[in-house]
């Protein structure tokens, strides 16, 4: 008898169970299990016009920011776009495949609360760490094969931009003179709030300031682009062999926010006028 | 400029990715109207080399990029990722037992 009581006194003190003998967290729900995921609740997505730009509406409802400000942008291609986003979610809504509605998002709600000369400087302090301008001396052929790839790209630059660049193989990286960071610094400054945050988007994922350059001046493709970021992982895939759970799903990822940041810059800093021309007779 | 291939082809591709995302509804869709629109409206210029008909070749080469990665993604990770845990119950049949029933509850 009092072996039973000690008993259900000992499993009185384990964490209490749900009725399914589930472990509780501290909302109740289960305590290592992720948030369940939100059903698509609407049928149908459309756009339309207010007065600070395009609206998506899902069903009748308009769409809002997660700091519940209404989703607005101010192009009708980027809305289209957007709204094709929500339409291809089927069954539950997967948030980390809306790459342009978290970009949105972050352009409107400004969650770090960053203006534009922070997220300048943020943008032009990764050239200090820039990808192609960390080369290796060993093994011989990434060696190479980083000079004969990277080497064009920076030389690119270098003439666009009229700066001087470099590259290093010490731990320190490479030395860029001041008038280097002026120029970029006053390069960025010509782009709009949305434009700088697409920009600096891209940056972070590329890991590399040239690349991005070279993808916001269309110099090279996002496929290319995410192909010299990844140099030497595809070099030692070239020598290893290819992981599918792991280097595919990371290259479509890595294309994925790299294209989505591309668009959304270009999209939010371009305007775009027909003139139809009349035939002359 | 970068090297990007023709432009029938990418508006093919954007075509046939519109059409897995919307199924056989997608020639109702706004994005196909628009793609379709932009391309026919960059069609015929009087320029030999049309800056704008490479801008817009190469924000389409990008869309085209970005639906075909994000639908690569969800596949391999659906194929490889998206099992999930086990639940305690699955755990337990693992080894062949199975959990206790408690009428009045734990605790």
């Amino acid at each position: 008898m009092w072996r039973r009581r000690r008993l259900v006194q000992a499993l009185s003190r384990l964490p209490a169970l749900a009725a399914r003998g589930r472990p509780l967290g501290p909302g109740g729900g289960r305590a290592y299990a992720p948030p369940p995921e939100r059903k698509r609740f609407y049928q149908n997505v459309s756009i339309s016009q207010g007065e600070g730009g395009f609206e998506i509406n899902l069903d009748h409802r308009k769409l809002k920011t997660p700091q519940a400000k209404l989703f607005t942008v101010p192009s009708e291609a980027l809305a289209i776009a957007v709204a094709t986003e929500w339409d291809s979610q089927k069954d539950t809504i997967k948030f980390y495949t809306m790459h342009l509605t978290t970009l949105c998002n972050t352009a409107l709600d400004n969650p770090t609360q960053r203006n534009k000369v922070q997220l300048i400087r943020a943008a032009v302090k990764f050239l200090e760490t820039d990808t192609l301008c960390y080369r290796v001396e060993e093994p011989a052929a990434l060696a190479e094969l980083q000079k004969k790839e990277w080497d064009p790209i920076v030389t690119w630059a270098e003439k666009r931009y009229n700066v001087a660049i470099g590259s290093s193989t010490s731990i320190m990286g490479p030395n860029i003179p001041a008038s280097t960071r002026d120029t970029f610094i006053s390069h960025l400054a010509s782009y709009n709030m949305w434009a700088l945050q697409g920009i600096e988007y891209v940056i972070t994922q590329l890991k590399s300031l040239i690349l991005s350059m070279g993808l916001i001046d269309r110099h090279i493709t996002v496929e290319k682009a995410v192909l010299l970021s990844r140099l030497e992982e595809e070099y030692q895939i070239q020598r290893w062999g290819n992981v599918e759970w792991a280097h595919d799903y990371d290259l479509c990822e890595l294309r994925a926010r790299a294209a989505a940041g591309t668009l959304f810059v270009h999209l939010c800093s371009e305007s775009t006028t027909v003139k139809h021309k009349l035939l002359q007779d | 400029m970068a090297a990007l291939g023709s432009p029938l082809r990418t508006l093919r591709g954007l075509l046939r990715e519109l059409r897995h995302i919307s199924g056989s509804a997608y020639r109702d869709t706004a994005a196909y109207r628009h793609v379709l629109a932009a391309f026919r409206a960059h069609r015929v210029t009087s320029e030999k080399l049309c800056r704008a008909q490479q801008e817009l070749h190469f924000q389409a080469d990008t869309y085209l990029c970005l639906l075909r990665s994000v639908r690569q993604h969800q596949a391999l990770h659906r194929e490889y990722h998206g099992r999930g845990e086990r639940t305690p119950e699955e755990v337990a049949g693992l080894v062949g037992f199975r959990l206790p029933r408690q009428p009045g509850g734990k605790g």
